[in-house]
């Protein structure tokens, strides 16, 4: 059957499913292995990964990386204020931007235009670094926890999404009869909206949690206190950096020469599997939403 | 609009009485939107109107809205300081370079993507390609260091082994290229969503009607699929010349060195530099809105261009 499919097409035809082939195979590579050679390399033997002994398959099995991370206190204190500020970042986000958007989705709510201008402005114009800067300074929020929250607590893009999201998929009809039932705004939102909703406050809740698991700037700039800075900014010390670890290794400044600079390496390869591997185990699942979130938004921008 | 009917028959109501009725009628949309309201105007109006600051001296005691108004003094001082045409240069490289080709990744890819008929094949390589588009910044600077490193790195030694004389990639002469190749890497995948999204809603009698024309596959992607991207290409188009001087700050930074600074210093790690590390706020605030005015001017005019040659726009 499959046979005969292939020798009905014109060798024209044929060429170009081959050349499909090699082109998708080409792009799968150099998208996958990248990552995949961080996973083998975080558990084979350094030196081999640095002689370009390592390639398809990790060779001598070593956990020197995870046995410096899991040593390394600055690294799970990291953990601890990411999971604290997605956690708490994410729940306030949600309470923001779901009830905006669905005010903003009714029709019948003339000031939406004027206020969809109000939220929309800001993506193309903002104030700029310092003037946001001496603004959290005088609310004292500089240095403070709650820069983590507050600042980004409306996302407008997201916001937009949703209020497409509500506007399209909640049937008019229902709104009519539950107005004739008697219901007020808040009771629809709470008891109709919400719960037909849920495919929308996945996507949003998961684009708000990767905004905050991956935020490396509000740390940067707004923070200074060791302890309060998340995972990325610890990243950004062992990876980029080169700070030197708690085992002695890394920190290959000099005088370790290419030895140290192996092992520092392995932490390396190590560091990015352990802060990326919940992303990477929750990808599989979150993907569809994350779709789903695009095209949504496409449909109106 | 239930009750329009007896307010017909009435004289028509006051300002003050309607605004009542509006209050009484959509008091509670106004509660749900409120937060949302206050949270964009403190952290994003606020700053705007401090903006102000450029064209006045930073006095600690007045904090954000400055000091004693003088003028145009910080935005002569940065067009007249050595490093301005460094800076603008390499701003419009790197972000120029991102724009086109972060611009046209996405469409080809999709074009492939939705060339394989196979669903479940189909699927895996959407998957595969979103994928990157999730690693924080500060890792996929880290795998660049990590491959880049000279001595041990793996893309250095596929390189020497092509003959290529391998190198410093991130010390200064290659720096724009891997910048904007690792961001291609990063986002290609996920920015062709939306193109894919398009190609899908292609009506496919126009598939058949074209191949009993006779009409090969690159045919059928130049006068079909590519005509029907057309629309999301120039949208996508006017939001990215929004952002011509908007580089990705972060991974700019974070990819600096002393030997590409000559390079990577943009205009964006510029106002960092002198705005936050040096204190200097009302210069910082004079560059950063010089940035700001730029991107949106261009935002603007590619919008009246696009509505004048295509009728699409985004106002």
């Amino acid at each position: 059957m499959r046979l005969n499919a292939l020798r009905r097409r014109s060798p024209a035809d044929l060429a170009f499913t081959i050349g499909l082939f090699v082109v998708c195979a080409a792009i799968l590579f150099v998208t996958l292995y990248p990552i995949y050679f961080v996973m083998i390399a975080s558990i084979s033997d350094a030196t081999m990964v640095a002689t370009g002994q390592v390639w398809a398959f990790p060779r001598r099995i070593s956990l020197f990386g995870y046995e410096q991370i899991l040593g390394d206190s600055r690294i799970w204190t990291g953990y601890r204020n990411t999971i604290l500020y997605t956690v708490v970042g994410t729940a306030v986000n949600l309470l923001v931007t779901l009830p905006a958007a669905y005010a903003l989705s009714r029709r019948e709510f003339r000031p939406r235009k004027i206020l969809m201008f109000f939220f929309a402005f800001t993506m193309f114009f903002n104030g700029g670094l310092i003037p946001m800067y001496l603004l959290l300074r005088d609310l004292s929020l500089l240095d403070n926890w709650l820069v983590f929250v507050l600042p980004s607590a409306v996302n407008v893009y997201n916001l937009i999404i949703a209020r497409a999201f509500f506007e399209h998929s909640l049937p008019e009809e229902l709104h009519e009869a539950a107005s004739i039932d008697g219901a007020s705004y808040f009771q629809f939102f709470i008891k109709m909206a919400l719960p037909l909703s849920m495919a929308i406050i996945s996507v949003i809740g998961l684009y708000y949690l990767v905004q905050h698991w991956n935020d490396f700037f509000t740390g940067l700039v707004f923070v200074r206190t060791y302890d309060k800075q998340p995972l990325q900014i610890v990243l950004r010390d062992i990876l980029i950096s080169n700070q030197a670890f708690a085992g002695g290794a890394g920190g290959a400044g000099g005088s370790g020469g290419s030895y140290a600079q192996q092992y520092a390496d392995q932490i390396k390869y190590g560091v990015i599997v352990v802060s990326t591997l919940p992303v990477i185990i929750l990808y599989p699942f979150m993907q569809r939403y994350f779709e789903k979130g695009v095209m949504i938004g496409s449909v109106k921008g | 609009m239930t009750a329009a009917s007896p307010t017909q028959a009435r004289p028509r109501p006051g300002a003050g009485a309607q605004l009542a009725r509006h209050a009484r009628r959509y008091w509670q949309l106004w509660v749900m939107a409120a937060p949302a309201i206050a949270f964009v105007a403190v952290f994003a109006y606020v700053p705007m109107y401090g903006l102000q600051l450029a064209f006045r001296e930073f006095d600690f005691t007045a904090g954000l809205t400055g000091g004693e108004w003088v003028g145009l003094k910080y935005f002569q001082q940065f067009f007249e300081s050595p490093q301005f045409w460094t800076l603008i240069r390499n701003t419009v490289v790197i972000s120029m370079t991102t724009l086109v080709v972060g611009f046209v990744a996405p469409i080809a890819l999709a074009l492939i993507v939705n060339q394989v008929v196979n669903r479940s094949r189909k699927k895996f390589l959407q998957t595969a390609t979103y994928l990157p588009h999730f690693i924080s910044i500060v890792v996929i600077v880290g795998m660049l260091q990590v491959f880049l490193s000279p001595s041990s790195g793996l893309i250095t030694r596929v390189a020497e082994f092509f003959g290529a004389s391998g190198g410093n990639l991130l010390g200064s002469s290659a720096f724009v290229q891997v910048y904007v190749i690792s961001e291609v890497w990063q986002h290609c995948g996920w920015n062709s969503i939306i193109y894919l999204a398009a190609l899908a809603s292609v009506d496919t009698q126009l598939y058949e009607a074209a191949r009993i024309d006779g009409a090969g596959r690159f045919t059928i992607i130049r006068h079909i699929d590519v005509p029907a991207l057309v629309p999301t290409m120039i949208v996508l188009l006017i939001l990215n010349m929004g952002n011509v001087l908007n580089t990705g700050f972060e991974k700019i930074f974070l990819m600096q060195n002393p030997l590409n600074l000559g390079v990577s210093e943009v205009i964006a790690t510029y106002v960092y530099k002198i705005g936050i590390l040096s204190n200097q706020f009302s210069y910082g605030t004079a560059i950063g809105l010089f940035n700001t005015l730029i991107n949106f001017t261009f935002l603007v005019v590619t919008n009246q261009v696009a509505k004048r040659v295509s009728n699409t726009s985004l106002w």
